[in-house]
């Protein structure tokens, strides 16, 4: 921006004395003011209001005491998880690569894939499952938790009483979503012409693109975005366009990923082999995976998301230099320990974006706004704590028959559906349907829409979860959503169920 | 606005409840917290900072001094303020929160005791407060400067010099030249601050195990 206003200053019309105002009708005119429009919406979007100047930065992160506690004990189990890893393995925690070892991973660059290491002996440092048995103990000291049931008690797995919301409040929060409103992902379908919706969207689509105006961009995709909009309509809602020294950027943490060989290289490896390259959707992408994610965890521009994220970044000192503040350095340098399916939060965007150093600053910001959310206990609405609280609470209200069975057969629901929320649903969707639920995510800045669609696949196949006897018959039939449409089936849950 | 801490005396908090006996069963949902300053004249209240713990709703009473010889009484300032729209979730619960002199339904002037009354009417939660409580006054005002003479004081304009023929207007050149040397001292000041990205410490980035502190 500096350079083109400094071109603009040379030409001779523009006098000293009416310099603001010209400097004001240039960005007009060259679209500049848009571009600062979208970078502040970008800031307010992402960032907390500010709070209360008494407020202790901690206080930022997790206002509640005892959930910053908990995330602390869960980061702590990580961190001893990764050093015994280290020390069982005698592999370092990170290691400078000798230069024929570098260039020969630069010659490979692009097809990391094919490279088979040996990988039997890491593990991934936790699952999902070892995150929700975590949340299933999370206590408020403060709270009555009697030990006979009464109606402080949660049926459900979570026992914190944060506040979700109920369906009134979501059918007025989704309300584009509604009857009445069309969707893609349903007024899309073949049987509907397209001239009652589908085409009128499309223009409206490409207009938006035009004004390049990300709070437009935000508000029109809550309706769906068309297949042919979508890479460039997500790229505006967050704010990312390539410019040379974002490219320059990326070329940058390849040259760090190609210098530094991290024990978490080969966790990311493990998962990507473990996860996308079994996936019939997304095994082409295994090499963009790598690509990404390596680059990914020596990005240290991610530290900045701690701010307002319960978690804090893995602390180490220089061998030799223990306590010594000029020599503490954070690993891996982005801060965030990949667990098991972490590779899944990028595999979808490989459908639309091709260019790697573009896909990586849509990854790098879907993370630092979204899923962060969905791996750390925060009380905040869209962690993964209210998503679970919400899911069940859903169920409780709504289907309390099918909740009740499932509960007395030892399924408890949460158990089956929490996989999916972690994911954000990737692996579990096809990916159409997939990507028309994440333009949701970024139309509504939320993560609730997840929960409602959890509740919506259990309302769907309530019939035959009320004959199962076991977990095991439960997982079963909720085993494979890939024929599932979203949008009908959120629509009908919010707006059409019988209250 | 500068504002001055005032100290103040934090009695223990007494809970209102019906009966003598305190059985699990209730609780008491209502605690009054007296706050005196005993060392301090009356003085015009600013702001009351707290943290809360778990209080739904609270009210402040305020005795404030009279200059009559009638005895202070109590009057009510604040009256059902809520800090959790939800009392049974988890919803503003632990939130720093800050009430000024301006939310106050009568005049703060000359406050001799205060009183804050806490209620939270769901039994979910085993106890409840307000934390870390802070008294404000209003500061000292900035100390009246006193101006040189000529500033206060300006020379009226003398008569300009006849212009010489070809040369520009002086006081426009001078305006000119004021303004571009305030946008050159800008550029100056202004250094960019993004980071290089540097994740190790001089090219050496071999680590010790991670820290658990």
């Amino acid at each position: 921006m500096e350079k083109r206003m400094n071109a603009s200053l040379q030409r001779p019309e523009i006098k000293l004395q009416s310099l603001k105002e010209d400097i004001k009708e240039f960005f007009k005119i060259s679209g500049w003011e848009k571009k600062l429009q979208n970078a502040v919406y970008s800031e307010l979007s992402v960032f907390p209001l500010p709070s209360h100047p008494a407020a202790p930065p901690e206080h930022l992160k997790e206002p509640l005491v005892y959930m910053r506690k908990a995330q602390g004990s869960w980061e702590k189990r990580i961190l001893k998880s990764l050093n015994s890893m280290c020390t069982e393995l005698s592999i370092p925690l990170a290691r400078k690569r000798p230069v024929g070892e570098q260039k020969e991973l630069l010659n490979k660059w692009n097809e990391m894939g094919t490279d088979e290491p040996d990988l039997s002996l890491f593990r991934p440092v936790y699952a999902p499952k070892d995150f929700l048995e975590v949340l299933i103990n999370l206590r408020n000291p403060n709270y009555e938790n009697g030990d006979s049931l009464s109606f402080r008690t949660h049926l459900g797995l979570i026992q914190v009483p944060l506040k979700v919301k109920d369906i009134p409040e979501l059918k007025e929060f989704f309300v584009e979503l509604g009857l009445t409103t069309g969707q893609l992902g349903i007024d899309d379908s073949t049987q509907v012409p397209p001239e009652l919706f589908e085409n009128e969207h499309v223009r409206i689509g490409q207009k938006v693109l035009a004004e390049q105006d990300s709070a437009a961009a935000q508000q029109y995709i809550r309706q769906g975005s068309p297949t042919a909009l979508r890479a460039e309509l997500w790229a505006l809602i967050l704010n990312i366009s390539s410019q040379p020294e974002d490219i320059l950027y990326y070329e940058q943490l390849k040259t760090n990923v190609i210098q530094h060989d991290l024990l978490v290289d080969s966790l990311i490896y493990k998962d990507v082999k473990l996860t996308a390259s079994n996936d019939d959707y997304y095994f082409v992408f295994e090499d963009y995976l790598y690509q990404v994610l390596l680059c990914f965890s020596r990005d240290t521009s991610v530290l900045g998301h701690f701010a307002y994220n319960s978690a804090s970044p893995p602390k180490s000192y220089i061998r030799g230099k223990l306590g010594l503040e000029e020599y503490a350095v954070f690993y891996p340098p982005n801060g965030v320990i990949p667990f098991h399916g972490f590779s899944m939060y990028v595999a979808p965007l490989c459908f639309l974006y091709h260019e790697p150093s573009k896909l990586y600053q849509i990854f790098r910001e879907m993370y630092v706004r979204f899923f962060f959310r969905l791996h750390s206990i925060s009380s905040h609405p869209s962690g993964i704590v209210s998503l679970c609280l919400l899911f069940e609470t859903l169920l409780q209200t709504y289907l309390p028959q099918l909740f009740y069975h499932l509960r007395e057969i030892g399924a408890q629901p949460l158990r089956i559906s929490f996989k999916w929320m972690v994911r954000a649903f990737s692996g579990y969707l096809a990916t159409d349907q997939l990507l028309l639920l994440w333009d949701r995510i970024l139309g509504y800045n939320s993560l609730e829409i997840l929960a409602v669609l959890a509740a919506a696949v259990f309302a769907f196949r309530a019939v035959n979860l009320m004959e199962v006897t076991s977990l095991a018959a439960a997982e079963a039939v909720l085993a494979d959503l890939s024929t599932l449409k979203v949008m009908p089936l959120l629509q009908i849950f919010l707006f059409a169920t019988v209250t | 606005m500068s504002r001055v801490s005032v100290p103040c005396h934090v009695k223990g908090t007494v809970a209102l409840q019906v009966g003598d006996v305190r059985t699990s069963q209730g609780r008491p949902g209502v605690l009054v917290i007296d706050v005196t300053f005993p060392s301090v004249a009356p003085f015009e209240l600013q702001e009351i900072m707290f943290k809360n713990y778990y209080t739904a709703f609270l009210s402040i009473r305020v005795r404030q001094h009279t200059s009559t010889h009638t005895p202070p009484k109590w009057v009510t300032c604040l009256r059902d303020y809520c800090l959790m729209p939800d009392p049974h979730s988890e919803e503003g619960a632990q939130e720093y929160i800050s009430l000024f002199k301006h939310q106050m339904l009568c005049d703060m002037a000359k406050v001799l005791e205060l009183r804050l009354i806490l209620r939270q009417p769901s039994p979910l939660w085993v106890s409840f407060t307000v934390e870390e409580l802070q008294i404000y006054q209003q500061g000292p005002k900035s100390p009246s400067m006193t101006f040189p003479k000529w500033l206060s004081h300006p020379v009226p304009c003398e008569q300009p010099a006849p212009l010489i023929e070809g040369l520009p207007d002086p006081s426009r050149v001078s305006s000119e030249v004021q303004q571009m040397w305030a946008l050159t001292e800008m550029i100056r000041a202004s250094h960019t601050s993004t980071r290089i990205g540097r994740f190790d410490v001089d090219g050496c980035y071999d680590l010790n195990l991670l820290s658990y502190t």
